[in-house]
């Protein structure tokens, strides 16, 4: 039986930077356990010496020339107006560095 | 009034070709209908009523001017509300979306616009389509046409419920393990996830990338089909699109079903006594899905016994790889260049930590943990790299079946539509709920949901239709098989009239 504790869960979630409340973790901790068992039975399944799949298409990297495209003000704009907070045509972030 | 709202796609192109009706009028018609039922079935987050009437306008002026005209202009249509829309909002049922306006066109969008298909509104789904019922959602769950205390289906179960009760004569969807045969299984329609890489995913909200397959739902095969052609083809925004030309899916349709192959799963017929994990299937269920079989026999079809053993395994592996790639892609909301920002953020970590807190919702937290947990340092070779083992041998076994049968068939779910409220208590829901449609998604491979029958829930009250709720038969093709399911859900459809049966409305 695969199990998990709260300490991890916090762990956890400070890695996924996310903030969980009190009840969050106990709750996580048992929603990730059930998963965990749940899962568990693949450990039954022989796969010595098989690849590992990570895609299903076949197919090899597609290439494209490696050139600016065009943009416009317009376009810019709208992904800027997304921004919770922008300067200059730039997001603005906190600062990363403590002063 | 003509009654427009089960008409399938073909029935209103001879309509509109024949100048019987118009856009603007098709249109008006169908966003009355969403003003009048979308209240209680909460299909639809947005309705694009001005775009829809400017599209339907010009849609009319094209087909006023004697140029060609594609098939799908001047048809309404919804969108599955993970599929961007340059200026309208698009929020995957996500708080941490909610005032997110795409600055582009998905290419699915994109493809439509071109052929002058008309925009109805943008449907409800699980939120980031983590869910199989829509109770996942930010925005509530959406309703079963057939029965308003009962879930949709999920993650695509806005779409369903908006076509399944006339609000659209069809809906775009997505599916990475059973979002749209599922949904559309347990509403009576006809849904088609496609190959992996047939159909771009550019601009499409990611949720697992290796399995996220966009699709359509529909009246009937014959719709899917001429659907699936004005969405799909490589696209160089997207280097897993496939590089063959689209097959002419709708004129290549063909009923004929003598010398097919019909490969029937004995793992998808789940004795209800057993449970490992599994949970039984109903014996109306399964009795529907033989009988649709049989039909398919009577049609010319051969029938061959076959077995996939490793079927059981596969909600596992996906309960592993979908958080794995969840958990990547949903690194991206940080409250900084889109979505919802905290606040109450102090500094650049809080923005991060607490933006994700109050944005993401419970499967979504769940999903990213559960994520990070099987990648890390520890425990990614137990895991995840097993999990990606066990889908070779998924993919494996269906490539040998394949070489024996041209498609397969087998129930969609192993139930009809559970009540409104049962997936909340459970974090295996949905990995048990998709457990028949996992495999082949793990697989990439393309299949269709059609309707075959009704049987009556095993929990619940009486059901409005005295016959029960819709069930749904799969068949399943070999990679790039898309034409072979077609034809025998078109078969099917051209010998039987479930397709043909509506829940009854206002």
């Amino acid at each position: 039986m695969a199990s998990i504790d709260e300490n991890e869960v916090k762990h956890l979630a400070e890695l996924a930077r996310i903030k969980l409340t009190d009840e969050e973790v106990p709750q996580l901790q048992r929603d990730l356990s059930k998963i965990l068992d749940y899962v568990d039975a693949l450990k039954q399944v022989n796969t010595d010496g098989l690849p590992e799949i990570a895609q299903v298409t076949g197919l090899k990297n597609g290439i494209r020339a490696d050139e600016p495209m065009p943009a416009s003000m317009e376009e810019r704009d709208a992904i800027l107006r997304n921004a919770p907070a922008t300067e200059g045509g730039y997001f603005k972030v906190k600062e990363v560095f403590k002063s | 009034m003509t009654q427009y709202e089960f008409l399938e796609i073909s029935e209103l192109r001879k309509l509109l070709d024949e100048k019987k009706v118009t856009s603007i009028e098709l249109t008006r018609y169908f966003l009355e209908r969403i003003k009048r039922l979308n209240p209680e079935l909460n299909a639809y987050l947005t309705i694009t009523e001005e775009v829809a009437m400017a599209q339907a306008k010009e849609a009319d002026e094209l087909m006023a001017s004697g140029a060609p005209v594609p098939p799908l202009c001047g048809i309404p249509y919804a969108a599955k509300d993970l599929f961007c829309t340059q200026g309208i909002r698009t929020t995957a049922s996500s708080l941490i979306l909610d005032q997110f306006l795409p600055p582009h066109d998905a290419t699915v969008i994109a493809k439509l616009k071109a052929q002058k298909a008309v925009l109805l509104g943008k449907t409800n789904l699980d939120e980031f389509a983590h869910g199989s019922s829509t109770e996942t959602s930010a925005y509530g769950p959406s309703k079963n046409a057939w029965d308003a205390s009962r879930i949709p289906g999920g993650s695509s179960g806005g779409s369903s419920s908006a076509v399944a009760a006339g609000m659209a004569p069809w809906a775009l969807a997505t599916e990475t393990g059973g979002s749209i045969r599922q949904p559309a299984s347990l509403t009576g329609l006809s849904g088609w996830k496609p190959t992996y890489g047939g159909v771009s995913r550019y601009g499409v909200i990611s949720m697992a990338s290796s399995l996220d397959s966009m699709g359509t739902m529909a009246h009937s095969v014959a719709d899917l089909a001429l659907t699936a052609e004005a969405i799909s083809g490589q696209d160089k925004n997207d280097s897993t699109t496939g590089r063959n030309p689209v097959p002419q899916y709708f004129k290549n349709l063909n009923a004929d079903l003598h010398g097919v192959k019909v490969g029937v799963p004995t793992e998808y017929f789940i004795d209800p006594s057993t449970s490992s994990g599994q949970v039984g299937m109903d014996e109306d269920v399964r009795a529907r899905v033989i009988d649709g079989i049989k039909e398919l026999e009577k049609l010319g079809a051969e029938i061959v016994p076959v077995s996939l053993p490793n079927t059981k395994y596969g909600s596992l592996v996906y309960a592993i790889i979908c958080p794995s790639e969840v958990s990547s892609n949903l690194a991206r909301y940080d409250g900084i260049r889109f979505g919802h920002v905290s606040k109450e953020a102090g500094d650049l970590l809080e923005v991060y930590t607490k933006s994700r807190a109050e944005g993401f919702g419970v499967e979504a937290k769940r999903r990213i943990l559960t994520g990070t947990y099987v990648l890390s340092a520890g425990y990614y070779d137990a895991y995840y790299k097993k999990a990606q083992r066990v889908r070779g041998l998924i993919i494996n076994e269906f490539a040998e079946v394949f070489k024996k049968v041209d498609v397969l068939a087998c129930p969609t779910v192993p139930n009809v539509a559970l009540t409104i409220g049962q997936a909340k208590s459970n974090p295996l829901f949905g990995y048990i709920a998709d457990q028949l449609n996992i495999p082949s998604s793990l697989a990439g491979l393309p299949a269709v949901s059609i309707p075959c029958g009704f049987a009556k829930p095993k929990e619940g009250a009486e059901t409005p239709n005295p016959e029960g709720m819709p069930v749904g038969m799969q068949i399943i093709g070999p990679q790039w098989g898309d034409q072979k399911v077609f034809n025998v859900g078109y078969a099917y459809q051209q010998a039987t009239t479930w397709h043909k049966q509506h829940p009854k409305l206002g």
